[in-house]
Formats: C-alpha cells, sequence, structure tokens
C-alpha cells in the first residue's frame, strides 16, 4: 500500500432516531494510502454511504477522528470543512446530479466559481476536463439532452475540474448498463493510474468492484477483519 | 460562467411560471401606482395657514342658496374684520368636458385675500382692465390647452344671461399658480360685475362670503359675531374657517381614499401570498440541488445570497417598471383632466420609497423563510431530499 493519506481511527458514528440512538457505524479504523483505489461494499443499510461522507467531510463522526494528509477533519468547523472539501474532494453520485439548468460545461465549471480563477482559466480548465471525459463535443448540451453514461462522465469531469486528490464516489454505475458501467469504470482507473486520484467508490456490483485495488466490506456498521485484496 | 449566470439560469428554470409571476408583480405595482396617485389627490391633508385664518360664510341651509351681496357691507363693518371679499359657484364646462371650479369674483379684493394666488403683474394688470376677463389655474390651462389671449366660451345650466343664452365667453388673461391647497389651483376667475351685469336672475347676489380677520378678535369670536349679525334673517349665515370648509368638501372623497387604500392593502397582500408560493415552490424544488452546491464546497450564506438575489430579480425590474408606468399615466392622466383632481394627481418620494419597501417585503419575505430553513439541514438531509 502506498503511503498513509486517509486515516479513520476508532470513528463511530450514532444517529437518533426518535428516542432511541442507531449506531450506523462503529469503531471504524481504516487506513487508505494515496494514489489507492479502495471499493466500498456491504449491505443496504451497513453503513457505506454514511462511511464515505464522513471521508468527505459531509458529515462528522460521533467519536473518533478522521485525518486527511496529516489534517483531522472531524475537528474542522462546518465552514472550514466546506473549504476544504472544494479543495480536496471530487464527488461522483449514483444519479449524477447536474443541475438541470445549466449546459455540461457550465456544470462542469461549477467547482470553478470558488476560485479566484479568471473567466478564461475557468474556461481552459472546463474543456480539458470534458476532453478528459470524452465529452468535448457535448460541451453546450443541457443534462437532458445527454445519455445517462454521458450525464455521469460529466459529472466526473466536474468532481476532477479543480484537480482534488481525492475522488469519492457513491455507486457511480448503480443508474447504468453493463457496457456503459464499463466505460465509466475505465475513466475511473484512468483517473487513478494515470492522474494518481485517490478513490474510494462505494458499490453493490462486485464487476464495478473489480476495478478497486481492494475493496473493504461493511456489515452492519463494522468493517469486515480480513478486506479482499483484488489487485 | 459566473455566479451570475447561475442566478439567472436558476431564475428562468421554468420560463412561463417566472413571465406570470413577473406579469402580477408589474400589474400590482402598476395599481399601486395609480392608486397610489388617486388616495394622494384625494386627501386634502397638507392646508396652508392662509386656510386657517380665512373665514367662509355660505347661506345656513345649503351652500347652493345666495346670499344678499349687501352682507358685504355689513360683515366689512364687524369689530375685527380687516378684509371680505364674495365669490358665487358658476357651474359651466367647457365644450363636453366635465365641470371644474369657476368663480366670479371681486378681482382686487378676492386676490388680495388670497396671496397664494400668483400670476404675472402685466397679466393681473390685462385682467383687472378687462370686464370679460379671466384668469384660470396653470393645471386647467395645460389640460385644455389654454393660452393667454385665447376667447372661450363656457356653457352653464345654473346662469342664463339677459339674451336668453347660457353661453359665456371670456378672454383668458393669466394664467396663475397657487400653492395654497385651497379651491383656487384648478379653477377660473372672471369679474362679478360682469357676471351680475350680464345674468338674466339672481341680480345683487353672492354664493359666499370671505373674510379675513386683524388679529384683534379671536376666530370663534368672529364666526359668532358674522352668524349673529345675520341670526333670525331670511338669509342666515354658517360661517367657518375655510380649511373646515375644505375638510368638509374633502370628507366627500375621504370614503373613496379609504376604499383605495383597502383594495390596494387586499391586492398587495394576494400578490404577496402569489410570488411568496411561487419562490417558496422554486426553492422547494431544488433543496436537492442546495444540498449539490454546499457538496461541492459552496457556503450556506452564498446560497442565500444567490437565491436572494434571484427573488429581488423576480420582484424589483417587475415593480420598477409598472412604478416607471405608472407614472406616466398618472401625468397622461393629469394633462388630460387634472382640474378634476384639486390635490393634484403625482406621487411623491414617500409613495416610491413605499412602492420599493414592499417590493423588497415581497422578495425578501417570500425567499427568506424557505431558503433559511432549506440551509438549515445538513448536506446529507439536502442530498436525501428529492
Amino acid at each position: 500500500m502506498a503511503e498513509e493519506f486517509i486515516r479513520l481511527t476508532d470513528v463511530s458514528k450514532n444517529y437518533r432516531k426518535g428516542r432511541e440512538t442507531v449506531r450506523v457505524l462503529d469503531r471504524i479504523d481504516l487506513n487508505i494510502g494515496e494514489g489507492d483505489f479502495v471499493g466500498l461494499m456491504g449491505p443496504s443499510g451497513s453503513g457505506k454511504t454514511t462511511l464515505l461522507n464522513l471521508l468527505g467531510g459531509l458529515d462528522k463522526p460521533s467519536t473518533g477522528e478522521v485525518r486527511v494528509g496529516g489534517e483531522a477533519i472531524s475537528g474542522l468547523s462546518h465552514g472550514q470543512l466546506t473549504r476544504w472539501r472544494s479543495q480536496n474532494v471530487g464527488f461522483i453520485f449514483q444519479f449524477y446530479n447536474l443541475l438541470p439548468v445549466l449546459t455540461a460545461a457550465r456544470n462542469v465549471a461549477l467547482p470553478l466559481l470558488l476560485t479566484s480563477l479568471s473567466g478564461a482559466r475557468r474556461k481552459k480548465h472546463v474543456n480539458t476536463a470534458l476532453q478528459l471525459v470524452g465529452l468535448a463535443d457535448r460541451a453546450s448540451h443541457y443534462p437532458r439532452e445527454l445519455s445517462g453514461g454521458q450525464e455521469q462522465r460529466v459529472a466526473i469531469a466536474r468532481a476532477i475540474v479543480s484537480d482534488p486528490p481525492i475522488l469519492l464516489c457513491d455507486e457511480p454505475t448503480g443508474d447504468l448498463d453493463r457496457a456503459t458501467a464499463d466505460e465509466i469504470m475505465e475513466l475511473l482507473g484512468r483517473l487513478n493510474s494515470d492522474f494518481g486520484k485517490t478513490i474510494i467508490m462505494v458499490t453493490h456490483d462486485p464487476r464495478a468492484a473489480s476495478f478497486a485495488h481492494r475493496v473493504l466490506h461493511l456489515d452492519k456498521g463494522e468493517l469486515s477483519k480480513a478486506p479482499a485484496e483484488l489487485h | 460562467m459566473n455566479r451570475f449566470t447561475l442566478i439567472w439560469r436558476n431564475l428562468w428554470r421554468k420560463p412561463i411560471r417566472t413571465v406570470f409571476t413577473m406579469l402580477a408583480v408589474l400589474v400590482v405595482f402598476f395599481l399601486f401606482t395609480l392608486l397610489e396617485g388617486l388616495r394622494i389627490a384625494f386627501s386634502f391633508s397638507e392646508t396652508s395657514p392662509e386656510l386657517e385664518e380665512r373665514l367662509m360664510s355660505s347661506h345656513k341651509v345649503s351652500l347652493i342658496m345666495m346670499l344678499p351681496v349687501a352682507y358685504q357691507t355689513r360683515i366689512q363693518r364687524l369689530p375685527g374684520i380687516a378684509a371680505v371679499s364674495h365669490a358665487t359657484w358658476f357651474g359651466a364646462h367647457y365644450q363636453d368636458y366635465p365641470e371644474f371650479g369657476q368663480f366670479p369674483v371681486e378681482a382686487e379684493q378676492y386676490l388680495a385675500l388670497y396671496p397664494e394666488i400668483t400670476l404675472p403683474e402685466a397679466q393681473r394688470e390685462a385682467w383687472l382692465e378687462n370686464r370679460t376677463g379671466a384668469i384660470v389655474g396653470r393645471p386647467l390651462a395645460n389640460q385644455y390647452g389654454w393660452k393667454v389671449g385665447d376667447r372661450v366660451p363656457m356653457q352653464t345650466g345654473i346662469w342664463i344671461r339677459n339674451n336668453g343664452s347660457n353661453v359665456w365667453e371670456f378672454d383668458i388673461e393669466g394664467i396663475f399658480d397657487d400653492e395654497g391647497g385651497g379651491m383656487n389651483a384648478s379653477s377660473m376667475l372672471f369679474h362679478y360685475k360682469y357676471f351680475d351685469e350680464a345674468r338674466a336672475g339672481g341680480k345683487g347676489t353672492v354664493g359666499w362670503y370671505i373674510a379675513r380677520g386683524d388679529g384683534s378678535v379671536p376666530l370663534d369670536r368672529l364666526v359668532a359675531s358674522i352668524d349673529g349679525e345675520f341670526a333670525n334673517s331670511p338669509a342666515e349665515t354658517k360661517t367657518k374657517t375655510e380649511a373646515a370648509f375644505a375638510q368638509e368638501y374633502a370628507k366627500q372623497f375621504g370614503n373613496i381614499g379609504l376604499i383605495v387604500t383597502a383594495i390596494l392593502t387586499a391586492v398587495v397582500f394576494m400578490i404577496l401570498l402569489v410570488t411568496g408560493h411561487t419562490m417558496a415552490q422554486s426553492v422547494r424544488e431544488r433543496i436537492h440541488e442546495m444540498g449539490v452546491l454546499k457538496t461541492l464546497g459552496f457556503t450556506s450564506r452564498g446560497i442565500f445570497s444567490m437565491t436572494v438575489a434571484e427573488g429581488l430579480l423576480l420582484v424589483l425590474p417587475a415593480g420598477l417598471l409598472a412604478m416607471a408606468l405608472g407614472v406616466a399615466t398618472l401625468n397622461v392622466v393629469a394633462g388630460v383632466m387634472g382640474s378634476m383632481f384639486p390635490g393634484g394627481l403625482s406621487i411623491g418620494l414617500y409613495s416610491m420609497a413605499l412602492g420599493a419597501g414592499l417590493m423588497l417585503a415581497i422578495a425578501l419575505g417570500s425567499v427568506v423563510p424557505p431558503v433559511v430553513r432549506a440551509l438549515r439541514l445538513d448536506i446529507v438531509a439536502l442530498l436525501r431530499s428529492t
């Protein structure tokens, strides 16, 4: 495994449901190296997405610590986490989450609005990202004019346009047919191998998981003791 | 691509809804401006000091009943009276236009009693020298396009001439201004002598007297003194200050002002509900997208600002355009029939500020509550919403 980049120490996450407290993640310890490609599998409700949210700074653990690149993000305020996310994490969702009122290029440009880049530089970054996902010729199309696979490629372009070191993918192929899913997985594989992105991917699909370097299994909020090494 | 692009694209997310909301805003602020103009036109809230000092004595039974011209001398002799003059309702039409105020008066005494009436000295002299001359208020001259030197025929249903005609001709000798807030601003004044000599009936009578005290006797005692002078006579008088007279006149329109205000309030409240519902719905539709934006690194404050800007863009341009159209319409109406509105027909800074305040209230009141509610949710909850 490459040098330690992400470290979770004794991380638990509880939610209150009425008067009950539900433990979704139970004392997770996890190390992920820089440039790693990790698959997270497990049955529904096992805590996969919750773990992904903690890794991406969308949520905070109830106990324990999350460190990324040596920085304890679990101790950051919401405002600090917001800025941290914009600089360090690209998110890829199952249902793409593109804004329907913006063209592909403008959707990709969204994260760059949070930077101080000039308009010309932003445009250049957007073009590069769209070229990388093979959709430069669809820049002016609206999401409704694209196929599911194309929408996911736009979402990937949006995730990488500001060049974050981490990509978090929540069921990125869950809404796609097999052939398109393979294309998306190959694209993620290239981003990992050619550009050194650290990728953590939640999936139910063993075929998608086979693209990961290693797969972690979550069940009832606990990591399985012997994650399978696939590559 | 910048933040404004995002705001603009969100504004036009559902173009038909946006257009209809803007039209609703346009209609309500156009109506608001017209109704404000009417409310001001029918309010006589501002009275000049002169109105408080002058006394008006009319027939005790009714204003339309005449008083003998001989009363003038008797009023003038009363202790504490400095000046007295009179006027009479002429009640004529110019062509097919609505009736406006025309008063036969004793020119010099009347002008002395009404210092707020101002006109060039040359015009004043010309009027005094011309038996059939008249002077008109500026709104009236503007409305009918009259200018000095014009000869205008007036048709009255009240005063028949000696020759059996009901058409009276007057030479416009002057155009005056009157900032006093009284009845003269949109009226025509002409010579009582010409009127009295040429009318077939009612000779030697006047409509009402106007008097001013010399300050030595309190006004209430002057009132009692005048009315006491003519008590138990065939033509008893009822005297009050000109301000009180104007207020009684205004009361005729008081209910209009109340109704206008009630309608205005109801209309603005309705549009607030409609716009508020539209904006709230628009925000609710985007809760998931707010979660996406927050995931990408947009702050709650940034999303709040963009949504508020969208609300302002929806309301302000349409509202301001509507008020501009309303003001233009008021100007056109004032030009055509300004004499019907003694208080003038325009809106001032107060109304404009009130309109702008209402626009802000509608925009902010519609957007802020739903967006604040949405942004209070954490990102995970926002992303879960559909």
